[in-house]
């Protein structure tokens, strides 16, 4: 058995009033490409801000590889959502890139022409070569994507974490991402995505996660994203998979 | 009139405002890219009631103890609007709002009480409303300089760690970044950077000189290093020129020129900057319309062939 890279247990948290996740138990294996899949407000992006101790939990403990977070941080890389940031920043996108760099330059430290020589190769793989030197506000949400992309990938993490990279993004660079994430997986590296298209799932992720406000569903893609797990997690909103599931599957290959 | 520039306390005095105006360019676009512009001027209106209660407390005037007493009461009024912000349902710009105005009216009290009193008159705290430069002595001069010296060190050492802590916080902190130790460092240096200015610029206007140069710097540029030189020049220009022109008059105040100098400079760059700037914006207009009828007369011509 593979090992356990990420192990969470009876994690809860909430924003004021409201109980966003509770009882969240699951055990992820070194390898593994897992869809974080669920409703609008099942709480996926706090899931992953909450592993990640960007907001804080009301109870329960996240290991990685064993050890908890502040140990590990070197080996886990985030892509956050493509809105949390201003485009508007002065800079470019290998100066975004290089960001990715900062924890192995080391700080107080600027990077030296290795760096940018390292971030330009992430940039090359993401099929955005031509757009090093182009200004971030001037670069499509595909392109800003595949430059968060490229950041995340110049951190050599083993463990990564992405909130909806595939989120209102065209189609070359859906397929940019997934055969990177594809990539990841075959080095062994583990990849865990917040994802909303159900129709692609099958197609994309070998483990799915169902979430709303609590683990419905975890495992085996192949055995768990069945009709009936999928719409214990979205409640009873069934006349509109059927109507989805009479839709041609046709994801991007 | 260049005769002024001839005295060496002038000389000290200008000297001291531009490495002034510099370290506020410089912090001006930390705020900027904090989108905490407005706080800056809540943070220098909070500092009032701390510059008159010190010199209550001390019966003289000493900048070194004002300058404390205005960042404690610039940190309490920075708690203030945090607090509200967090725990009641009244938003930022309200909170702002609110502790700006209280603060100063608090000083503007203690203010009166201070002038009533015997010798309060000729203590020349007056000047912190609208600034004074004139009317500070050598070692003021001292203070200001190596504490603004300090905050332009501080961005410019740190520079990549600012970067990525106002582009995108919550990556930096999974980089190992700590953001309560950013948090707590930017704080410092912007309360820092208001208080030795108060006496030169003036609690009022003292924002105006973290806003406008960084505001005008992003017309020129489209990178961030640039941006915060090309804001520490025309905070460094908005500060020397400002105090020059005031100390021709006899007893002009020195911060209400600073910021009519920092404003020229920013309409300059509104009209001529050369990101999105307005006449470079209007010609890239034009041409791109002309380019438009030229293919479209040539699609119509090579249709009239047909």
């Amino acid at each position: 058995m593979a090992e356990a890279v990420l192990q969470v247990e009876n994690l809860s948290a909430s924003y004021r009033k409201n109980t966003v996740l509770f009882d969240v138990n699951f055990v992820v294996q070194a390898g593994s490409l897992v869809g974080i899949v669920g409703p609008n407000g099942a709480g996926k992006s706090t899931l992953l801000k909450t592993i990640l101790n960007l907001h804080p939990s009301l109870t329960g403990s996240v290991k990685f590889f064993g050890l908890p977070f502040n140990k590990v941080q070197k080996r886990i890389g985030y892509v956050p959502q493509r809105g949390s940031v201003d485009w508007d920043f002065p800079t470019n996108a290998l100066d975004v890139v290089t960001m990715g760099l900062y924890g192995q330059i080391g700080w107080l430290k600027r990077p030296s022409r290795l760096h940018k020589q390292k971030a330009f190769e992430a940039l090359e793989k993401l099929g955005m070569a031509d757009y090093a030197d182009r200004q971030i506000s001037q670069l499509s949400g595909g392109q800003q994507q595949r430059v968060f992309l490229a950041r995340a990938l110049v951190q050599n993490a083993d463990l990564y974490f992405m909130d909806e990279p595939l989120a209102g993004v065209d189609a070359a660079t859906e397929r940019a991402i997934m055969t990177l994430l594809k990539e990841l997986k075959a080095l062994g590296k583990t990849v865990m995505v917040v994802h909303h298209d159900l129709q692609t799932v099958e197609d994309y992720f070998d483990h799915v996660l169902l979430l709303n406000r609590t683990v419905i569903q975890y495992g085996k893609t192949k055995q768990i994203f069945t009709r009936e797990n999928i719409s214990r997690t979205y409640g009873g909103d069934l006349r509109w998979l059927r109507e989805e599931s009479l839709h041609v599957h046709n994801p991007i290959k | 009139m260049f005769t002024i520039l001839l005295n060496s306390n002038t000389q000290w005095v200008l000297f001291s405002t531009m490495i002034f105006g510099i370290a506020a360019g410089t912090m001006g676009c930390l705020a900027y890219w904090k989108r905490q512009s407005l706080m800056s001027d809540a943070l220098a209106h909070a500092a009032l009631p701390g510059v008159v209660i010190a010199f209550l407390l001390l019966g003289e005037k000493n900048l070194f103890v004002m300058i404390i007493g205005a960042s404690i009461s610039a940190l309490i009024g920075a708690s203030f609007i945090q607090w509200i912000r967090s725990s009641t349902r009244i938003s930022a710009d309200t909170a702002m709002g609110m502790v700006l105005s209280i603060f100063f009216g608090l000083g503007i009290m203690l203010l009166t009480v201070v002038n009533r009193t015997s010798g309060g008159n000729q203590s020349g705290l007056d000047s912190f409303i609208f600034g004074q430069a004139a009317s500070m002595v050598r070692s003021d001069v001292t203070t200001m300089l190596i504490l603004a010296l300090a905050v332009i060190l501080i961005v410019f050492v740190a520079f990549k760690e600012w970067k990525i802590y106002l582009f995108d916080p919550e990556f930096a902190k999974g980089l190992g970044l700590s953001l309560k130790w950013m948090n707590g460092l930017y704080t410092t240096i912007l309360v820092t950077t208001i208080v030795i200015g108060i006496q030169a610029v003036g609690v009022i206007l003292i924002a105006a000189l973290l806003i406008i140069p960084s505001v005008s710097a992003r017309y020129w540029t489209q990178s961030f290093q640039r941006m915060i030189i090309i804001s520490a020049l025309f905070g460094g220009a908005a500060g020397a020129l400002g105090t020059f022109i005031s100390a021709l008059g006899r007893g002009w105040p020195t911060g209400p020129f600073i910021v009519i100098v920092a404003s020229a400079l920013f309409f300059l760059s509104l009209f001529f900057g050369k990101e999105k700037g307005i006449l470079v914006k209007y010609l890239q207009l034009k041409m791109q319309k002309r380019l438009v009828n030229i293919h479209t007369s040539k699609a119509l011509r090579t249709k009239g062939v047909e």
